[in-house]
C-alpha cells in the first residue's frame, strides 16, 4: 500500500493533467480508458460489485439486500448519512439511474462501501439489483451527495429515528460512530413492520445486547406497539426537542417527527420520495417550472406550450419531437408522449418538451 | 414554379402516407435495445482502435500511409457513424453521457453545439425548403434553379471544390450565416457569441492535430503534421461527397415556404422523401458513410439508430410504389456525376426560354393581386 498509494497519486495527476486532456480533446481522457478497463477513469466514478447479500427475505414481500462495492480510485469517499446516484445498464442497454443510500460507515478515497435497498416493485434499478445483478458487475457512480450527515465534533447524545428502509443512512451514522469509538450516548429509535421485516436484525441484536451506549428501540406499531407521538417522545428522550437528532423514513413518518419537533433547530430529516403513479384524467394536477419557479393548472398542451404561456423561453427548434434541442429534466410525475402516446412516470428523465404533455402533478427543470 | 412534375396525393392519401411513416417509427422505437447499443458501442471501440493505432504508427515513418489511413478512418467513423447520429439524438434512449446528443463533441472544428442548431433543427425541420434550408448550397453555391443566377455563380465548381477540400471549416463558418450578413439580412454583432464557441474548438483541434501529437514525435513532427493535415483533408472530401449525394443528385426536389405554410406530419414525411437521394453500396460503405448512404431513410427518421436504415429501405420502398413517389437512389459515381453535373450547368445562367420564373417575384405578384 505505501509503495503503490504515491504511485496510484502520480497516475491520477497525470490522468487528470491539462496535457493529456488536450490529446484527448473532445472525448477526454475517460472515453478511452474505459475501452480498456471499466475500472479505470480518470474523473468518471464507477464500481464493480464484490458482493450481494440478502438482508431480508420475507415470502410475499420486496427482499432487501446489501450490495458490497468497489469504487475507481476516482471516488472521493462519503460521510455517513450520504447517497450516491447509481446507473445499471438494464438488458445492456438503457441506463437507468436511482439515487441510494450509503449504510456502510464513512469511507475514504477509493474504499469499498455498502449500498442497502428494497427491491422496490415498481423500482427497475432496485429490482434488477436484488434480483438479477450478480457480483463482477459494473455500475456507474456519482459522487456521494446530501447534507444529511453527522457533524465534526459529536455532540454528547444524539436521537435516531428511522422507518422501514429508512435505517439505511441511520445505520451508516451509528457504525461510523462506534467506529469513532464514540463515547456518548445514541438512542435509536426505528420503525417495522415486523421482526421479519427488521433490516440489519442480526447487527442491531448484537448492538442492543453489548450496549456501549446505544439505547435501541425497535418498534412494530401494526403488532401493538406505540405509533409516534411527542408524549412517547418525550417518555423515551426527556427534552427531545433540544436532542440533535437525525430521522429519516418514508413521509407519514417524517410528517409526524416534524410535528413533534415544531421547528426545533436540533431536527435534520430526510424523505425518500415514493415514485407518482400516473393518474387517469388527462388535463388535471399542476405543472411546475422548477428553475423558474413557475407553477400554473395543467392544460393539457405540450411542456413547451405551457412553459411558453407562463412567459418561460426553453431553447427549443423544430416543435415536433426531432430536433433534441428542447430536452429537458422532468423531475417528479408522469408524462405522455403525444406522438406515441406512451406515458412515462420516471423520475429524474430526460424528456423532448415539444412533445410531451404532462398527466397530472408535473415538474420539470426548466 | 410549382413543379408540375411532382407526384401529388389527395389530402387524404397525404394522411394515410404520414400514418404510415409513424406506424414504422413507433414500431422500430419500441424494439430499440441490446442490439443497437452493442453496435454503437463496436462502433465506437473500433473508431478509439484507428485513432490510437494512427498517431501510434506515426512513430514508424515507413507506416506513415497506414496511419493517415487509420486517423482518417478515425476521423470519418467519429464525424459520421457516431458524432452525426450521436448529435441526432438517436442513442438518448441509452442513457449513457457518452452517447448523448446533449453532450457529445466531435473530432471536428465545428462546435457541436452549433452545428446541433443548424443541422437538427434548420435542415431537419425545413429541408429543402427554398430560402429557409440553408443546407440548399450552403449560401455559397447555386445548387437549385429556383435560386437566381448571378454572375457570382460562374465560379459555382470551383467554391464546390474549395468547401470540398475545407468542409470542417465550411461547416463551421455555417452558422455564421455570412451570405446573410452581406445580404442584410443579420447583423454582425449577432455572430459574437458564436466566434467565442468556434475558437476555442478551433483551439482545440489545432492544438491536439497541429502542435501536442505531432510535437510527440519529436524528430517527426512534420511528417505527423502533415499526416494529421490529410487525415483531417480526408475526412473534409469524404464527408463533402456524400453529403452532396443526400439531396443534390438530380430528381431531389425543393419546396417553397408557401406550400409548407400549416404544413401536416403527413406532407413533412413526403418533403422529406422526395428532398433526398440514397447510394446503393456494401455494409462498409454504409458504416463509413455513417449511414447517410440512406439519407430517406434518415430524413424520414432522424432520430432512428441509423442502422436500422438499411432494414426499413425495403419496407420504404414499398409503401413508395404504392403511392407513386419516386424513391430516389444510385451508385455513388452515378449520384456524384449527377451532383457535378448539377454544380456545373447552375453556374451558367438557365439557358431555356421557358426559364423558372423567380418565386418570389410570383409570390409578390399573387399578393399583389
Amino acid at each position: 500500500m505505501s509503495l503503490t498509494a504515491p504511485l496510484a497519486g502520480l497516475g491520477q495527476s497525470v490522468l487528470r493533467s491539462r496535457a493529456l486532456a488536450a490529446l484527448t480533446s473532445p472525448h477526454g481522457v475517460d472515453r478511452y480508458l474505459e475501452q480498456i478497463n471499466p475500472m479505470w477513469a480518470a474523473t468518471e466514478v464507477r464500481a464493480r460489485i464484490v458482493d450481494i447479500h440478502r438482508e431480508v427475505d420475507v415470502p410475499g414481500h420486496p427482499p432487501v439486500a446489501t450490495l458490497t462495492l468497489q469504487p475507481t480510485s476516482t471516488w472521493r469517499g462519503h460521510r455517513a448519512g450520504q447517497h450516491v446516484q447509481l446507473g445499471v445498464e438494464v438488458e445492456g442497454a438503457r441506463r437507468t439511474t436511482r439515487v441510494f443510500t450509503i449504510s456502510s460507515p464513512d469511507s475514504r478515497p477509493g474504499d469499498r462501501f455498502q449500498v442497502t435497498m428494497r427491491a422496490n416493485p415498481d423500482g427497475v434499478v432496485s429490482r434488477w439489483l436484488v434480483e438479477r445483478a450478480t457480483p463482477g458487475t459494473t455500475v456507474h457512480l456519482s459522487q456521494a451527495q446530501g447534507e444529511f450527515v453527522l457533524p465534526d465534533r459529536m455532540p454528547e447524545h444524539v436521537l435516531f429515528i428511522s422507518g422501514g428502509s429508512g435505517i439505511t443512512p441511520v445505520m451508516s451514522m451509528l457504525r461510523s460512530l462506534q467506529r469513532r469509538t464514540h463515547r456518548g450516548r445514541v438512542t435509536f429509535l426505528h420503525y417495522a413492520q415486523s421482526p421479519e421485516h427488521q433490516i440489519f436484525a442480526e447487527e442491531l441484536a448484537e448492538t442492543a445486547r453489548t450496549g456501549h451506549g446505544v439505547d435501541l428501540h425497535l418498534m412494530h406499531p401494526e403488532l401493538g406497539d406505540p405509533n409516534l407521538s411527542p408524549a412517547f417522545l418525550e417518555r423515551l428522550v426527556p427534552g427531545y426537542r433540544e436532542v440533535p437528532t437525525w430521522a429519516c423514513g418514508p413521509a407519514p413518518l417524517i410528517e409526524g417527527v416534524q410535528a413533534a419537533y415544531d421547528g426545533s433547530e436540533s431536527l435534520q430529516i430526510e424523505y425518500f420520495k415514493p415514485p407518482r403513479r400516473a393518474s387517469a384524467d388527462d388535463a388535471e394536477g399542476a405543472v411546475s417550472f422548477t428553475r423558474s419557479g413557475k407553477e400554473a393548472p395543467n392544460t393539457g398542451a405540450s411542456l413547451l406550450e405551457q412553459a411558453e404561456a407562463l412567459g418561460l423561453k426553453p431553447e427549443s427548434g423544430c416543435r415536433m419531437g426531432i430536433c433534441f434541442s428542447c430536452v429537458a429534466t422532468k423531475t417528479d410525475g408522469t408524462v405522455r408522449n403525444v406522438l406515441t402516446g406512451e406515458e412515462s412516470s420516471l423520475p429524474d428523465e430526460e424528456i423532448r418538451v415539444c412533445v410531451s404533455s404532462p398527466v397530472g402533478d408535473c415538474s420539470v427543470e426548466l | 414554379m410549382p413543379t408540375p412534375t411532382r407526384p401529388r396525393l389527395t389530402p387524404e392519401q397525404m394522411e394515410q402516407f404520414g400514418d404510415e411513416m409513424d406506424a414504422i417509427r413507433q414500431r422500430v422505437m419500441a424494439d430499440l435495445g441490446e442490439a443497437d447499443a452493442t453496435y454503437i458501442r463496436k462502433i465506437v471501440k473500433a473508431q478509439r482502435g484507428f485513432e490510437v493505432a494512427g498517431r501510434a504508427l506515426f512513430y514508424l515513418p515507413p507506416a506513415w500511409p497506414l496511419a493517415v489511413a487509420a486517423l482518417s478512418v478515425s476521423k470519418i467513423l467519429d464525424n459520421m457513424e457516431i458524432g452525426h447520429n450521436v448529435m441526432h439524438g438517436q442513442y438518448d434512449w441509452m442513457g449513457d453521457p457518452g452517447l448523448n446528443s446533449r453532450m457529445y463533441e466531435w473530432d471536428n472544428v465545428c462546435p457541436s453545439e452549433q452545428w446541433k442548431y443548424s443541422h437538427n433543427y434548420i435542415h431537419h425541420t425545413f429541408t429543402n425548403v427554398l430560402g429557409k434550408d440553408r443546407d440548399i448550397g450552403y449560401g455559397i453555391l447555386r445548387m437549385d434553379e429556383d435560386q437566381k443566377w448571378h454572375p457570382y455563380y460562374l465560379g459555382n465548381p470551383v467554391y464546390a471544390f474549395l468547401l470540398m477540400m475545407f468542409f470542417e471549416w465550411g461547416v463551421a463558418m455555417h452558422d455564421l450565416e455570412v451570405e446573410n450578413i452581406v445580404a442584410g439580412k443579420r447583423k454582425i454583432e449577432e455572430n459574437k457569441a458564436l466566434h467565442a464557441g468556434i475558437m476555442r474548438k478551433v483551439k482545440r483541434q489545432a492544438l491536439k492535430d497541429y502542435l501536442l501529437f505531432p510535437a510527440l514525435t519529436g524528430p517527426l513532427f512534420p511528417m505527423t503534421l502533415a499526416g494529421n493535415a490529410v487525415a483531417n483533408l480526408v475526412r473534409n472530401v469524404w464527408a463533402f461527397n456524400i453529403i452532396f449525394c443526400g439531396h443534390f443528385p438530380a430528381g431531389a426536389e425543393t419546396f417553397t415556404a408557401e406550400e409548407c405554410e400549416n404544413e401536416t406530419r403527413g406532407h413533412w414525411y413526403y418533403r422529406q422523401l422526395l428532398g433526398s437521394a440514397n447510394i446503393t453500396g456494401g455494409p462498409l460503405f454504409h458504416i463509413l458513410s455513417g449511414n447517410l448512404s440512406h439519407q430517406i431513410e434518415h430524413h424520414l427518421f432522424p432520430d432512428i439508430p441509423a442502422r436500422r436504415y438499411p432494414e426499413l429501405s425495403a419496407e420504404v420502398q414499398e409503401i413508395c410504389e404504392r403511392y407513386g413517389l419516386q424513391y430516389n437512389t444510385g451508385r455513388l459515381s452515378k449520384q456524384l456525376f449527377s451532383v457535378a453535373k448539377k454544380i456545373c450547368r447552375l453556374a451558367l445562367p438557365d439557358r431555356k426560354a421557358d426559364a423558372p420564373v423567380d418565386r418570389a417575384g410570383v409570390t409578390e405578384d399573387a399578393l399583389a393581386a
